[in-house]
């Protein structure tokens, strides 16, 4: 039968949840890398045996961890992060010019075709890549060397480059966001990018038309039409139509488009699941009600979704990266809370129960759906 | 043979108990002790000083014969107790964060 595996990042370590295709029973392995933060866990899909790890600390710096055994077992690989050239400055919270400095990998995106090509975003903003399963790792600069690069400057958590999407019909386009720059289009698979945020809307820019400075929290695509993203901005949820030449708002009747995470049904592409917060200045959800709020129909018109959430007293957040789906036949959808739950709903959102209450804050959520 | 102990979660990273051996060559400083540390321990590289820089990480101290030995130059040569291997070297995450 069937399976999945959810693989979790939390502040103090890794998690793997395992259950077969009924996603009724779990088992829990872990904390693996304790007491680390782990940003990071994600597969390749060429390889689903094949993990990658962003494991960092303040203390100790940026690890990546490799497993060839489905997370059974790991080895360190690479960790060497080092910007070409010169780095220069982008802008710091006060808009003074302040050094690139790198800190850590926020995600690690393998490639769709080679188990051993992955590629990470990292804080300072930068765009790397690793063609020896993550032995070494080489700065792609036309990202960071961009001519509004100087421009760039931190949201809350940094500086970072948090979501990589590659075009499942077309590996040399990719798409990433970083917060607070915005997000960005390569057709040259990373070497030069172009932004893309046309439409958004940002109260804190001056400019209506800003090119950059637009604090996007996550981009979403389902693997059928690659020019339709989805983005939950800092406030609005977004939605393109060509490949994020321009954006339109799809906030509909959300109780409120402020979140972080966004992402889209494993066979509907017109079904996107966002989990709203209340603002900027409470990262928590509204009324203390846990929901999913799901659209069928690409944004607009949403639907909460409550069956088996905390619908009182519930003050956790949904952070950036920390939603998933798998490919079931019924799809199932996964998130995790800085609360430490990790929710699953094996019926396309229809209900949900906690597959584990108490972990450490989750800081991500993947799934692979195994054979 | 240098007596070393490492953080805990260094400890874990390389697979060494809470105090161990390295043999070190030439004069006994912290820049050496941590060059055969980094050769025999390859992922620590990294975490104890920056790869590029060679700088201390900012949140890792270096203690020995009861001294703070931190912000000395790492060229600098260690007590004569720890060449002795009389006590150790002690690479130390700094109490921070609660």
């Amino acid at each position: 039968m069937s399976g999945v595996r959810v693989l979790v990042g939390t502040r103090k370590g890794a998690f793997i949840l395992s259950a077969d295709g009924t996603r009724k029973d779990w088992k829990v392995s872990g904390p693996h890398f304790a007491g680390w933060e782990v940003y990071h866990v994600k597969g390749s899909a060429v390889d689903p045996n094949r993990l990658y790890v962003s494991q960092t600390s303040g203390w100790f710096g940026q690890l990546v961890q490799r497993s060839k055994d489905g997370g059974q077992t790991f080895e360190p690989v690479g960790n060497k992060f080092v910007y070409e050239g010169t780095p220069g400055q982008h802008k710091w919270y006060d808009g003074t010019p302040h050094p690139w400095e790198f800190k850590r990998v926020w995600h690690l995106e393998p490639s769709l075709t080679d188990p051993d090509t992955i590629y990470a975003g990292v804080e300072d903003a930068a765009f790397f890549k690793s063609t020896d399963a993550g032995v070494t790792w080489q700065e792609l600069p036309g990202l960071r060397e961009h001519r509004t690069g100087k421009d760039w400057a931190p949201g809350a958590g940094g500086l970072c480059l948090h979501t990589i999407l590659i075009d499942p019909t077309n590996h040399r386009r990719m798409y990433i966001a970083i917060s607070s720059a915005g997000a960005f289009r390569s057709d040259d698979e990373g070497v030069s990018w172009t932004p893309i945020n046309k439409g958004l809307k940002s109260q804190y820019i001056p400019d209506p038309d800003a090119e950059v400075g637009h604090c996007v929290h996550r981009i979403a695509m389902h693997k059928s039409r690659p020019n339709v993203l989805f983005m939950q901005k800092h406030w609005d949820v977004m939605r393109s139509t060509n490949a994020g030449d321009s954006w339109e708002e799809v906030s509909g009747n959300l109780p409120t488009d402020f979140g972080f995470t966004i992402d889209v049904h494993a066979h509907e592409p017109d079904t996107i699941f966002v989990v709203p917060i209340k603002s900027d200045s409470e990262h928590f959800p509204p009324e203390g009600k846990l929901r999913v709020y799901r659209s069928r129909s690409g944004g607009d018109e949403w639907e909460p979704l409550t069956k088996g959430l905390p619908q009182s007293d519930c003050y956790v957040n949904v952070l950036r990266d920390a939603m998933a789906v798998d490919s079931l036949d019924s799809c199932g959808v996964y998130f995790g809370t800085t609360g430490g739950q990790v929710y699953g709903s094996a019926d396309g959102g229809d209900s949900w129960a906690p597959i584990v209450r108490d972990l450490p804050p989750v800081l991500s959520v993947e799934v692979q759906t195994l054979p | 043979m240098i007596r070393v102990v490492l953080p805990a979660h260094l400890r874990d990273l390389a697979h060494v108990a809470s105090e161990f051996t390295i043999d070190v060559e030439g004069p006994i400083t912290p820049r050496s002790i941590i060059d055969a540390l980094e050769l025999r321990y390859p992922m620590l590289r990294g975490t104890i000083r920056d790869q590029v820089t060679h700088e201390r990480r900012p949140l890792v101290r270096f203690f020995a014969c009861e001294e703070d030995l931190s912000h000395d130059p790492v060229d600098n040569p260690l007590p004569e107790a720890v060449a002795k291997g009389t006590e150790p070297f002690l690479i130390i995450g700094s109490i921070a964060g609660g």
